[in-house]
């Protein structure tokens, strides 16, 4: 073979393994928050309080893993519940959050997630009625915490009689709890959220699984200047 | 490597050695005026001006070494290259494979220095009560009147005011992903935040409710593992006011990259008042925590609860800490 | 060419007529047909879908997996099966099966043609080759995903990645690293030129040599599958109970460092043996190459510390799989457990790591300063010396776990003393150049920029024995920096070095000088400018394997990825060297390019089945540079055989 096409040769197989890698690597990297981010920046008029309504379901019962435990919120846009976790918000903005609570609860690992942090006022309403602390050894125990570490904001949502509810989105004859509570986000930036309550049945103690994957019990608050 | 050399051809052995005392005297004395004061993690905690301390007598002693070892390859390079037009030829034979006189100083004096940099580590270490290291659960080096606090601590009979010299015990309690802090000496309240007294002996214990973590409040220069079920514990001084951070500095899963948060040193009577204006607010919910303790055993209970978690809520549990209790 | 003694008889008993491990060797093309690589794929392949089937058969019912939906039984099944499918695809069990079954065993056909690079080949040149090809996959795959990461770290919040893509990440570039790091000297140049150089015609246990390779690439495939089990979150040294906790990526992890253990035991007892049996007459302890007393304290540790890190390995993978509690606390096993079984494995490992590079450079510097090597007793004493403390140092990663507290102490000045024997190569390399001749070939500017860089990582590890300094230090990018300049500057920089010195004798052609220098350069200056801002970053405050980091500690990040980019650019110039001067436009190399002594340098080109038609006599040690009238290195008994038996003058015939 001449050199030319030596070169040619060798060229292409190059382009061709490397193209196949960094393909292969792509593939198996990107695909972090598979829904996207929910953007709840132009639902309101600047400086009003944003809605913002969630749900929890004990196993979601659809996509890669049927059994785990998720969120899902109510896209403003659509009206629908989406898989999704990543939220975009305004910054320095009240946000009103409802939680639609499905799944049941146990006693906390750590009590102290059984207070109400962060919040406006440093209180949460449970089935409208106001709170400040949950003990968790009482009723059905707490079910998640709904937590921003970095804002030391922690509420915890109290559980259900057992899980009723199969599939999400979880339809609102199912029994449930409704919390909701306030609070303002900090200037622009990225924040993740999470849950204290080790919630991924079929792990060790419980973390792990659905506690250790962004879009079940765990995401992150884009804040964006408003 | 042998100095002896005939008469009129350059010593270069001897050029070498005055060309590295030259350099290391000044940059050894640059770097101990100019960089030394400035090294991180500054002074804020007794543990942290020693570790600086313990950094810049490294330092003043690794320069030399580095600078000793470059200026050597640099000057082979330069003067001993094939390609220069004078470049001799090199020399084969005995005179080259060795010479005992330089292997057996080359010997003496790198021991000598291990040596006694690793008796200078082990000084520091015990003078330094642990050097703000996690010493595990019976440290042998702490501060004085820590073992009463500590032991007055778990007892619930624990008190600290100021000005008494009394040694905080504060707990440490990493979970996935965030460290919450106890105060057995103010009723044993929980709170993320750490808010430390100055001019004050601090005993750090950290224990974890799940995976290992690591405790690192960097400007107190603490750094303790977090293991389940183990009470680890670190000392150290406060003696300066001010903010610090705490990173957990062991991979703990998901969110590890964002499991900080910001602490602060406070003067005494700053935090007397806010341990017991946090010990007032959080009173409703201290009460349904579980007693004081050195490490927490998972309840077996519940989805949350148990070995691998079934959701399943079963009449027994093993232990009565957190947790402990059955929903009714 | 001179024979100063006479040949002893013996000789001819282990020296005439090919070895008895092959009576009959039958030279010939087998094309596609018998077992290749192909056939590893596909009985990989088919053992990966009959483990898949029969864990999900098995174990699909357990209340823990069901409630988790995933079957860490099933991964562990398949990827157990898969790796036996490949070793039977390739025809590594053959032997061992007919044995099993009292058959006489067909003895393995020597290959000829590219297809033997392809196939499980006893040829010890031919592994070699299949391990740098094996190596070299490891390394770019492995330095593809640190570009991943320090294009994350870019920001310290914008994200380009999730965090959970951003830990998988940095596990699998930490985990690879390490696996290719355990074996990069001594899968290629050690099994290629070990029995070269000490005038073996074979390694002692040729089937057990290709095992390894096989095992390893084995190894590679179960640590990338993690990947597609959604990854590992604890990083290379998978600490419990995260482990425990993790999804059944980490049954890859645990796995693939079981295969990669088995595959180091193998390598290393393997080349123990052949350099303590087979060394050719005349070739005394202190006439054997200072590269091969490297191997041998590598193979040393090898072979001790890799059973530690398979035990630990199949611990964490029953805790895993059938809930034992070995790793977990509440249940009667212990968190500390697992940090002390990996790190008497992982503090040996370092210097499995570390020691084939000193080995590299105590071989190269001398032949390009055309000087002997300087102290050569004390060489090999500094890393006997190395290989024995190792396994004295291991609690120094533990300073603060609070196991042990009280010994730290000791561990503090066993960690110190261990800079006394890594200091003699310090000794060696400066005497040697001391009144040298120096070339600056591509090799030699390797081996200096060895020098350079191991001398950094050595002065900030003496800083990291201290436990004062080592509260800040650890478990941030300060230790980070400093392993990455004892691995990567000095381990990989040594590996480059052997590459380029090398390469021409293993394939007969030439390196392409200008294209290695613009390597070498581009290399060096990256290396350092990416890791030297690291030891300022973590004594800043920034721990390792994080996300995001204090605001201003992003103009030093930056300029460290960049710096990164540009290193990794650097391995493209190598790519194209290789791709140039081996395939596109081959020029011979001459028999001798580097006018070396060694042995190595003295057989035929390309070098015959057996190396040697007759065993060697070794006269003397092979570091006579610049000593008129030294004796010849070797008598091999025809004067046939060598390319050039007489030791070359320093003459400057050298340069060209």
């Amino acid at each position: 073979m001449s050199k030319g096409g030596r070169l040619a040769v060798v060229l292409v197989a190059f382009l061709v393994v490397a193209g196949l890698v960094v393909f292969g690597v792509a593939q198996l990297l990107v695909p972090g928050v598979p829904g996207g981010v929910v953007n709840f920046t132009d639902t309101q008029a600047a400086g009003q309080p944003v809605h913002l309504t969630v749900q929890t379901v004990g196993s979601i019962g659809f996509g890669n893993h049927p059994t785990w435990v998720s969120y899902l919120v109510k896209n403003p846009h659509t009206g629908k519940w989406d898989h999704d976790t990543s939220w975009e918000l305004p910054a320095n903005t009240v946000i009103d959050m409802t939680v639609y609570q499905y799944d049941s609860g146990s006693p906390l690992r750590n009590q102290e997630w059984g207070q109400v942090q962060g919040t406006i006022g440093r209180d949460a309403t449970l089935n409208g009625k106001s709170f400040k602390v949950y003990d968790s050894y009482t009723g059905n125990g707490v079910g998640h915490t709904f937590a921003i570490p970095a804002l030391n904001l922690s509420v915890p949502m109290v559980g259900v009689a057992g899980n009723p509810c199969a599939v999400a989105p979880c339809h609102f004859n199912s029994p449930h709890n409704i919390e909701t509570f306030s609070f303002k986000t900090p200037g622009p930036g990225s924040y993740n959220w999470q849950c204290f309550v080790p919630c991924a049945l079929g792990y060790l103690f419980g973390n792990g699984g659905a506690m250790s994957t962004q879009n079940y019990m765990g995401g992150e608050l884009e804040v964006v200047a408003s | 490597m042998a100095p002896e050399t005939t008469q009129g051809e350059t010593n270069h052995f001897r050029r070498i050695v005055y060309i590295w005392i030259a350099l290391s005297v000044v940059a050894d004395l640059l770097f101990w005026f100019l960089v030394g004061p400035h090294v991180p993690p500054g002074r804020m905690t007794s543990s942290a001006q020693g570790d600086q301390l313990d950094f810049n007598i490294l330092f003043v002693i690794g320069l030399p070494v580095l600078i000793g070892v470059w200026e050597w390859l640099a000057y082979a390079a330069f003067n001993w290259n094939a390609k220069k037009k004078d470049a001799p030829e090199s020399v084969g034979g005995p005179k080259a494979w060795g010479n005992k006189r330089t292997e057996v100083s080359w010997i003496i004096v790198t021991s000598v220095v291990v040596v006694c940099l690793a008796c200078f580590g082990i000084v520091e270490l015990v003078v330094l009560q642990g050097a703000g290291g996690g010493e595990g659960p019976n440290p042998i080096w702490y501060p004085h009147g820590a073992i009463q606090a500590e032991t007055a601590a778990l007892a619930g009979t624990g008190t600290w005011s100021p000005n008494s010299n009394d040694v905080l015990p504060v707990q440490v309690i990493a979970q996935q992903w965030k460290f919450t802090y106890r105060y057995p000496t103010f009723g044993g309240f929980e709170s993320p935040e750490l808010i430390l007294p100055d001019d004050t002996s601090i005993a750090f214990n950290v224990t974890s409710l799940d995976v290992i973590h690591s405790f690192w409040a960097y400007q107190l220069e603490v750094k303790a593992d977090a293991n389940p079920l183990e009470n680890n514990v670190a000392f150290t001084r406060t003696q300066q006011l001010g903010n610090f951070v705490v990173r957990c500095s062991e991979l703990c899963g998901l969110w590890h990259g964002a499991m900080f948060n910001y602490g602060t040193v406070v003067s005494q009577a700053a935090f007397e008042k806010w341990a017991t204006a946090t010990e007032a607010a959080n009173a409703a919910n201290t009460k349904d925590l579980p007693p004081f303790a050195w490490t927490y055993v998972p309840d077996a209970n519940g989805a949350a609860g148990g070995y691998y978690p079934d959701g399943n809520v079963t009449p027994y549990s093993p232990v009565e800490i957190y947790g402990a209790k059955q929903p009714s | 060419m001179t024979i100063s003694a006479e040949r002893p008889t013996e000789v001819n008993d282990m020296g005439d007529g090919p070895p008895d491990f092959i009576a009959q060797p039958k030279l010939r093309r087998h094309g596609l047909l018998g077992q290749h690589l192909g056939t590893a794929i596909i009985g990989g392949f088919l053992g990966y879908i009959l483990g898949h089937w029969l864990g999900n058969y098995i174990a699909s019912g357990y209340p823990y997996i069901a409630n988790s939906g995933q079957n860490s039984i099933a991964v562990l099944l398949a990827l157990a099966l898969m790796v036996l499918g490949w070793l039977i695809g390739i025809g590594a069990l053959n032997y061992p099966f007919a044995k099993m079954l009292g058959r006489e065993a067909k003895g393995e056909v020597e290959y000829q043609g590219w297809t033997r690079y392809f196939r499980y080949n006893l040829d010890h040149k031919v592994v070699g080759i299949q391990y740098v090809v094996g190596v070299l996959v490891f390394f770019f795959t492995g330095g593809l995903l640190a570009m991943a990461i320090r294009t994350e770290l870019l920001n310290p919040t914008v994200h380009v990645f999730s965090a959970d893509t951003y830990i998988k990440i940095v596990s699998e570039h930490g985990t690879i690293m390490m696996m290719m790091a355990s074996s990069v000297v001594v899968g290629p140049l050690g099994n290629y030129f070990v029995p070269l150089m000490i005038g073996a015609r074979r390694m002692a246990f040729p089937r057990i040599e290709a095992f390894s390779f096989w095992i390893f690439s084995a190894g590679y495939l179960v640590i990338f599958s993690a990947l597609f089990f959604g990854g590992f979150p604890t990083g290379w040294t998978g600490y419990a109970p995260l482990q425990t906790q993790a999804g059944p990526g980490m049954i890859s992890y645990l796995f693939g460092f079981a295969i990669i253990s088995i595959g180091m035991m193998a390598a290393g007892f393997n080349l123990a043996v052949t350099i303590i049996n087979y060394r050719a007459p005349g070739m005394t302890w202190s006439r054997v190459p200072i590269f091969v007393w490297s191997i041998i304290a590598t193979a040393a540790l090898l072979t001790l510390a890799s059973p530690v890190l398979l035990a630990a390995g199949l611990f964490g993978i029953l805790d895993k799989t059938v809930q034992t509690a070995f790793y977990v606390t509440e249940h009667g096993g212990s968190s500390y457990l697992w940090e002390n079984l990996f790190w008497f494995f992982g503090h040996p490992e370092v210097y499995i790591m570390a020691l084939p590079g000193f080995g590299i450079v105590g071989e190269i510097l001398p032949v390009f300063a055309r000087k002997p090597l300087f102290a050569y007793r004390i060489a090999a004493a500094g890393m006997i010396g190395v290989a024995l403390l190792s396994f004295f140092v291991w609690q120094h990663h533990l300073f603060q776990s609070g196991i042990n507290p009280d010994m730290r102490p000791l561990f503090m000045l066993t960690t110190e003393l261990i800079s006394i024997p890594t200091g003699f190569i310090f000794l060696v390399g400066m005497g040697t150049l001391y009144k040298a001749r120096i070339r600056y070939e591509v090799p030699m500017l390797f081996c200096m920029a060895v020098y350079f860089n191991f001398l950094i990582g050595g002065v900030s590890g003496v800083f990291l024995s201290d436990v004062p300094v080592n509260v800040t230090v650890h478990g941030g990018f300060f230790v980070l920096s400093h392993f990455h300049y004892t691995i990567m500057g000095g381990l990989i920089f040594a590996f480059f070095a052997g590459l380029y010195f090398w390469l021409p004798k293993m394939t007969g052609k030439k390196m392409n000088k200008k294209l290695g220098l613009w390597h070498f350069w581009t290399m060096f200056v990256f290396f350092n400018l990416t890791f030297f801002p690291m030891f300022i970053i973590g004594l800043l405050g920034q721990p390792r394997r994080v996300f995001t980091y204090a605001k201003n500690l992003q103009t030093l990040n930056d300029f460290s990825s960049i710096s990164a980019f540009l290193l990794g650019a650097s391995f493209l110039i190598f790519v194209a060297n290789i791709m140039w001067s081996q395939f596109i436009s081959p020029e011979k190399s001459p028999a001798n390019p580097w006018d070396s002594l060694g042995l190595e340098w003295q057989t035929a080109t390309p070098i015959p089945i057996y190396n040697f038609e007759r065993i060697p006599v070794i006269m003397t040690d092979p570091y006579h540079y610049s000593e008129p009238g030294a004796p010849a290195l070797a008598d091999f008994g025809q004067a046939t055989m060598a390319a050039s038996a007489s030791p070359p003058s320093s003459s400057t015939s050298a340069d060209q």
